[in-house]
């Protein structure tokens, strides 16, 4: 079948697989229930706090709107014993009168109750949202880099939007607590033996609900991770369409997908059987409850000890008084929803900020732009020191070039002079103060940062350009964009300047979002720059527009930069060169090819030909852990 | 302005309302999806009917009940004992009624449900397939996630609407016909007050409905910018840190999310209000029947029984009329859902296999362009009068700047779009008229980035030949010069990869789309710009290890960096779709056209120094560079 010849030992085994070696989709599932927990519901609280006229007012409002509810179905009672014996007109006339009353009171009340705690509940989730987002802005790059996107957006979508329901219902289940005690009391008070043989069946409900619970919550849980496993084949198979394409795998993947839809169709039908099973279960009990009424009710009236008018009143309050506990018992499930994605949202909110503004850190400001390293020592995992004893020093308008090979720290010392982690010994200093001594935001306005691969956001270039520099001008945008020779292809676009990037830019190449990312940096302006060049090969067009930006976005500030153009490090002020950690030699192009140590064997070696270095390499520029 | 981004909902964003005049035609096709499955249909229609039968039996067992206790009192002419059965009796007929009732909504319901979830199962296996099937300019001009909603939420939109707009109806359709004939033929004015709110509630409920669909879409708009800009803080997040721009993202995050909120505020409003009115319209109307009933039973015109049925009438009727409004939301919703899904079932593939498509005969392997024009969409040429022909063993180096059709030639050969003029043969057969299966197989396309799937290195090495022994697997690995990293993880070949596994670079993508396309072991190779993100030491080493796989086979190298393709037979330069030089590395050094002047600039990014018989790498990193010695010394 393979005409291929691999260098491989024949000691592998060459069988075929027993089963294709095909997968779809995953089927990651957290866990959607939690055991309710009072520390978690009160850390909301303080979420509450701002808004206190709203909860109080909803609880208010719920609290009248189940009392008008209770009462409706006993002015009902009230009118038809003012119509029967006799009857009184005028009676009759007031009962209704006050019937008015209760429902529209009742209408307002529930309009109130609803309309608030809804509002309630949409704004403490965006405040959640926010306080999660805000806290995703300030905790250390270690724990970001450790976390996947897609993750971080599912705390801050689904968890979130889970105690949106939470949020709505608990208003209601103070109503609903409020209606199970005020319809007892009516029935009772009302009536106490027929009341009490009524509420017989209320237990048996109870009963019934608290075995069925965790069978339905089983299957939802079911159901909805196989409706979570089909979608994600589903997603899987549309953004690798065109691989799936290539591979001719559609016949596969069809199968794979075709039992997944078959287990969610069972999954959903198993939900929906628990779902309905108790629809009969209450019409039963409902049923049940009517007979009583009719039975003990009928002969009490019969036997001239009760009105007919409550025993009307008993048949309208049986017809809704499993309604809160259902309700209630949905509310118990909702509850422990919202406890499973509380958890894992206060588990973000408690992940801690370890980099802060000093209470006395001042805003650096008129300061000679200077980088100085003494003696730092750092390390990702402290126990791991990936920066040993580092110092150097780099004077106002100086390009000093960090080389060295990949695992070496380069990247470790650009993302410590801006303070991104923090030194485990020895200080880095800027314009001789200690990074720790300054805000953070001064830092950041007066370092800037060109990383590798260039990031744009949504929104047109000129945003792009000008981000987070709010005086700059149109004019400034267009002149820094001119300096790095991306004018030109900026107006070539449709809109020019006022063109939307679609997808981050996906519609440029990464040479034009390159030159964008220079720009940016350039209408920032900052006195000291700290520069990753891209490693990834851009077109040779594209590659010249590059190598003449840089020259501008040197010109006449301090710049520390991660090199790979041979171009870029002989022109530097100072190299510096860098292995494991340790700082092996620093000095310009012609001290340093003089001194006859690693980078004049490096330069040499690259100069000539790669060959002569290739011997017995295994080192992998990709392969090696990130410094 | 915020409203003009790319959203991910992009097709629902852009029409916040609900296009009626498509409703009837949609529904119905959804209905007619539900009608494949007519005993089913029928058993759920069944007991919905039973259920609002047993239903309305019970307001006038009530009232049977209320006057079999009240009456006695008034007439002598029956037996306490007789009454006291009779209530027994009526008593029994309640339960066993209520008992029914639950029972035929409870089983109708998930009747109905099997009838939706199946329903639902075959759209997804025909969306699904559907997908498989449509060509790559289909999926050019359309998000994924675009249609990943599609297949997710507007699939179950679809759905839900045979439960919650079919089988709702026609419960409600029967409630409110038996309960007004019923009605109406006890007491004519007793009737007209009971049902008097119905024209009203039915109005405003159903007007919600579709107001809190089309809202709904909007707020879902307005969400989706809140989401664009939190994930794209996170993507970027170094570059927030680094401008220290947290009060500028958290100010677009506040203006993104003060919008969705203000609106789901409005949202609130109208629904409430609209429930309100409802609720107050309902009980008006309870208050009129009771005052007239009332008056009449005081007048000795009505029993008390009589009243109490009527009133129990309305109570029945209340939820089910509720519901209006959730109809017509799920009508609303399945109008814009079904016709997006539909919207793609109904699209017909346009690249497919002729009919009678014989499978790929080849011999040779021998790959001929003639005069190949190629534009998307009719617009602008993409490719004009392409012609070459590699033949087994032979290379062909494709070089021009972005945009020039380069890896559109690529997308040609395995059929992902069709020429516009002239033809493309393997072998002497036209690639149109031999079936497509056949023609991909033979055909091993690797792209500048693996896509890669959710699970182990060793599915993913293996997409395009899942039944590959692992020596092979190994083998294509190896010679992507990915073996080694593979090798060095915990788990090794078992290690799952992609979105929630280990995350691979660019580089390594790069060799896993390389052992992916070379695991198949294929008739033709093309390698599209596949090498860009790999250092030029391993991308020597790569084409080493290829070069007895490639010894017998044609071979196109698409690429930007010289060095990728100067070794090929054959080098084509093109230019805005145009072949514009066309040699070997020496013949066209030697022409001093396009292809010269790029290799100067590729060499002089290098720094110079070429020495006349060993051409340089193009490219130099120190990095790379640095990572060999370290090698030497280790």
């Amino acid at each position: 079948m393979s005409d291929f010849v691999f260098d491989r030992g024949n000691d592998v085994a060459s069988q075929t697989p027993r089963r294709p070696r095909a997968t779809l989709g995953s089927d990651d599932a957290e866990e959607i229930f939690a055991s309710i927990n009072p520390k978690v519901l009160g850390r909301f609280i303080p979420y509450l706090k701002p808004h206190k006229t709203f909860v109080i007012g909803a609880q208010i409002a719920v609290l009248i709107s189940a009392a008008t509810a209770i009462a409706i179905p006993y002015m009902i009672g009230q009118a038809v014993n003012a119509a029967v014996g006799g009857g009184d007109n005028a009676r009759l006339d007031q009962i209704i009168a006050i019937f008015v009353g209760v429902v529209i009171l009742n209408a307002a009340a529930f309009f109130l109750e609803q309309w608030m705690s809804s509002r309630l509940a949409q704004r403490v989730i965006f405040d959640v949202r926010r306080s999660m987002f805000s806290h995703f802005q300030d905790v250390s790059l270690s724990f970001m880099d450790k976390t996947h996107v897609g993750r971080i957006m599912a705390r801050l979508q689904g968890d979130v939007n889970a105690l949106q329901e939470f949020l709505e219902s608990t208003t209601g289940a103070v109503g609903d607590i409020a209606l199970l005690i005020g319809i007892t009391v009516a029935l009772l008070s009302m009536d106490l033996q027929l009341g009490l043989l009524t509420l017989t069946v209320i237990p048996a409900l109870i009963v019934v609900r608290a075995i069925w619970l965790p069978f339905s919550k089983k299957t939802f849980r079911e159901a909805r991770d196989a409706s979570s496993t089909a979608n994600s084949a589903l997603a899987e198979n549309i953004q690798g369409v065109r691989t799936v394409q290539e591979s001719r795998r559609e016949a596969m993947n069809f199968e794979l997908y075709s039992e997944k839809a078959r287990e969610n169709m069972a999954a959903q039908n198993n939900s929906a059987a628990m779902t309905q099973v108790m629809v009969p279960t209450v019409d039963v009990l409902t049923g049940l409850a009517m007979g009583i009424v009719i039975v003990v009710g009928g002969n009490a009236v019969l036997g001239g000890r009760l009105d007919v008018g409550v025993m009307v009143a008993f048949i309208f309050y049986v017809q809704r008084f499993f309604d809160p506990v259902r309700m209630l018992s949905m509310q118990y499930t909702i509850m422990q929803r919202a406890m499973a994605a509380g958890h894992r949202i206060f588990e973000v909110l408690d992940v801690p900020v370890t980099i802060v503004d000093k209470p006395d850190a001042e805003p650096l400001a008129d300061f000679e732009p200077t980088v100085e390293f003494r003696n730092v020592t750092f390390g990702y995992d402290p126990a791991r020191p990936v920066l040993h004893d580092v110092s150097f020093e780099v004077q106002p308008r100086q390009v000093v070039a960090l080389v060295g090979p990949t695992g070496s720290g380069k990247t470790s010392i650009i993302a410590l002079a801006h303070r991104f982690y923090e030194v485990d010994q020895g200080q880095v200093l800027i314009g001789g103060r200690d990074v720790r001594d300054v805000t953070l935001d001064s830092l950041g306005r007066n370092i800037g940062m060109v990383l590798q691969e260039p990031f744009l956001f949504s929104g047109t270039i000129e945003e792009n350009i000008r981000y987070n520099t709010e005086g700059a001008t149109r004019d400034d945008v267009i002149s820094a964009a001119k300096s790095v020779s991306a004018h030109d292809f900026i107006t070539r676009l449709p809109e020019g300047y006022d063109t939307q990037l679609g997808q981050r830019g996906r519609n440029l190449s990464l040479g034009q979002r390159q030159l964008l990312s220079f720009a940016r940096a350039l209408v920032a302006d900052p006195q000291i720059l700290i520069l990753d060049e891209a490693t990834a090969n851009i077109d040779s067009f594209t590659e010249q527009a590059i190598q003449k930006a840089l020259k501008v976005l040197f010109a006449g500030r301090t710049c520390i930069v991660i090199a790979h153009r041979l171009a870029t490090i002989r022109d530097a002020d100072k190299i510096i060169v860098l292995q494991q950690g340790h700082i092996l030699e620093q000095g310009p192009h012609d001290v340093l090819m003089a001194n006859q140590g690693l980078y004049s064997r490096l330069y040499t070696s690259a100069h000539a030909s790669f060959d002569d270095a290739q011997v017995a390499a295994t080192g992998d520029a990709e392969f090696a852990t990130r410094t | 302005m915020s409203d003009s981004r790319p959203s991910p909902r992009d097709a629902a964003a852009d029409s916040v309302s609900i296009d009626v005049s498509a409703m009837p035609r949609v529904l119905r096709r959804i209905m007619g999806l539900a009608l494949r499955y007519p005993g089913l249909v029928a058993l759920a229609v069944g007991c919905s009917i039973g259920a609002a039968l047993f239903s309305l039996t019970l307001p006038r067992l009530f009232g049977q009940a209320v006057d079999q206790a009240h009456l006695l009192l008034a007439s002598e002419t029956a037996s306490v004992e007789d009454v006291q059965r009779a209530l027994v009796s009526t008593a029994l007929l309640v339960l066993g009624a209520a008992s029914l009732r639950g029972l035929l909504t409870g089983y109708g319901g998930y009747v109905a449900e099997k009838v939706s979830q199946k329903v639902a199962y075959d759209l997804r296996l025909s969306f699904f397939q559907q997908l498989q099937r449509l060509s790559f300019g289909f999926h050019d001009k359309i998000h994924s996630g675009d249609l990943v909603t599609r297949g997710m939420l507007d699939l179950e939109g679809t759905r839900a609407f045979i439960q919650g707009g079919m089988m709702q109806t026609l419960t409600l359709v029967m409630l409110l016909s038996v309960s007004a004939f019923m009605m109406f033929s006890t007491d004519v004015t007793m009737a007209f007050l009971a049902l008097a709110f119905v024209p009203f509630a039915s109005w405003i409920l159903a007007r919600m409905g579709i107001m809190l669909r089309v809202t709904w879409l909007r707020v879902q708009q307005l969400m989706s910018v809140l989401t664009l800009t939190m994930e794209e803080n996170l993507q970027g997040i170094r570059v927030v840190r680094a401008f220290s721009a947290k009060a500028f993202e958290m100010g677009k995050f506040d203006v993104a999310a003060d919008n969705a909120l203000q609106y789901s505020f409005k949202r609130i409003t109208l629904r409430f209000r609209a429930i309100t009115a409802m609720t107050l319209s309902y009980y008006g109307s309870m208050a009129l029947l009771l005052w007239y009933g009332g008056h009449q039973v005081i007048a000795g015109a009505m029993s008390v029984g009589r009243l109490t049925e009527f009133l129990a009438y309305m109570t029945l009727l209340q939820a089910p009329i509720r519901q209006i409004a959730m109809i017509f939301a799920s009508a609303a919703r399945a109008t814009s859902s079904g016709g997006r899904v539909f919207e793609v079932l109904d699209l017909e593939p346009d690249i497919a296999d002729a009919p009678g498509a014989q499978p790929l005969a080849a011999s040779q392997g021998v790959l001929r362009f003639e005069h190949v024009d190629f534009s998307y969409d009719a617009g602008r040429p993409v490719l004009s009068d392409v012609s070459f022909e590699v033949r087994p063993g032979q290379t062909l180096g494709v070089v021009g700047a972005p945009g020039s059709g380069k890896s559109t030639i690529a997308n040609l050969i395995p059929r992902f779009y069709d020429v516009t003029g002239g033809r493309i043969t393997i072998d002497g057969q036209d690639i149109r008229e031999v079936s497509l299966a056949s023609l991909r197989e033979y055909i091993g396309l690797v792209q500048q980035e693996a896509f890669l799937f959710d699970t182990t290195v060793t599915n993913n090495v293996a997409y395009a030949d899942p039944w590959a022994a692992e020596d092979r697997i190994v083998g294509a690995a190896r010679t992507a010069q990915l073996h080694d990293y593979i090798a060095g993880l915990p788990t090794g070949y078992t290690t799952r990869v992609g979105e929630r596994g280990v995350a691979l670079s660019g580089g390594q993508r790069q060799r896993m789309s390389i052992a992916r396309g070379v695991v198949p072991g294929p008739g033709v190779m093309i390698f599209d710009d596949s090498t860009a993100a790999i250092d030029a030491v391993t991308e020597r080493k790569v084409r080493d290890a290829l070069a007895s796989a490639t010894k017998t086979k044609a071979t196109v190298i698409i690429a930007h960096r010289l060095s990728s393709l100067m070794h090929a037979d054959q080098i084509i330069v093109l230019d805005e779709g145009q072949v514009v030089e066309r040699g070997d590395h020496q013949s066209l050094i030697a022409a001093g056209g396009v292809y010269a002047e790029l290799y100067a600039l590729q060499t002089r990014a290098d720094g110079g120094g070429l020495s006349e018989d060993l051409p340089p790498e193009p490219t130099s990193d120190l990095e790379v560079v640095a990572n060999q010695i370290q090698g030497v010394r280790a």
